[in-house]
């Protein structure tokens, strides 16, 4: 069988290259979603490098919900210990890992970073691991 | 305040890149993190087409002096791969296979799957307050 195109990844993925492009080429700032929340929230800022910052979260909702609603089905009774233990991990990691998919995976690669290249093919590799032990040892 | 509506554009985009390409369905995100498994491969195109456009774009904005509305360019201090580097992004990739969330999609979750938001949420900033004291 022939797969559709995805189109709508491919669309998405742009979208997030321009927005990514934007910040760099105006502000001088990179689009890494981890550090601009922990900055916002832990580290005391001027008035001008909060405002940004939160003008970036206030617009990511925003932009997602302009595109609500999704057509895909929600997930229900997923277990909390699971949701609990990755955003533990996810937090800790992308603080001391200095980003997430977004500053690593999509702005550092994009100017050729080699800690950023290093961390994302990391990432991938230990997710596609977890996915996989989650799978087919656990669940 | 240039600066501003600028960043607000911006999370603008990438909000509407989050839900359009769809790296908001965790299940489709732990699809496409199983290639041993039920692969689903169509994620690899939002971080293709995510880098194909700033590998583009990022050669010529560099080639400026300063941005356009900012006084210069805020980059990464470090260049170096070291071991906190590797630890924190095993970490990351641990979790984000745990549940499918990472940081832009968890936040945008608040709207579409509040239930598992209000869990993942919460843990996600108590692990960056950890992740900032083990870095102090």
């Amino acid at each position: 069988m022939l797969e559709a195109f995805p189109t709508q990844p491919l669309l998405g993925g742009i979208l997030i290259g321009i927005s990514a492009a934007l910040l760099l080429a105006f502000n001088g700032r990179i689009a890494g979603i981890s550090g601009i929340l922990y900055n916002l929230l832990f580290n005391p800022l001027s008035s001008s490098e909060r405002g940004w910052r939160m003008a970036f979260l206030i617009g990511l909702i925003g932009g997602g919900y302009l595109m609500l609603p999704v057509d895909f089905e929600l997930r229900q009774g997923y277990s909390p210990i699971l949701l609990i233990a990755s955003g533990l991990a996810v937090g800790i990691g992308t603080r001391i890992g200095n980003g997430c998919t977004s500053g690593h995976g999509v702005c550092g690669i994009g100017l050729m970073a080699g800690r950023s290249m290093i961390a994302t093919v990391t990432f991938m590799a230990t997710g596609i691991i977890t996915v996989t032990v989650l799978r087919n040892f656990i669940g | 305040m240039q600066r501003l509506i600028i960043a607000l554009i911006s999370g603008l985009i990438f909000g509407a890149g989050l839900v359009i390409s769809e790296m908001v369905n965790p299940v489709k995100v732990q699809d496409f993190l199983d290639p041993f498994g039920n692969w689903d491969a169509s994620l690899a195109f939002v971080m293709g087409g995510a880098v194909v456009v700033t590998l583009f774009t990022s050669r010529f904005i560099m080639k400026r002096k300063t941005p356009i509305f900012a006084d210069r360019f805020y980059m990464a201090v470090k260049t170096s791969v070291d071991g906190r580097l590797i630890l924190g992004a095993s970490l990351f990739g641990i979790g984000w296979g745990l549940s499918g969330y990472c940081p832009g999609p968890g936040i945008i979750n608040a709207m579409i799957n509040p239930a598992e938001a209000m869990v993942f949420l919460p843990a996600l900033i108590i692990g960056g307050w950890i992740g900032q004291r083990y870095s102090a």
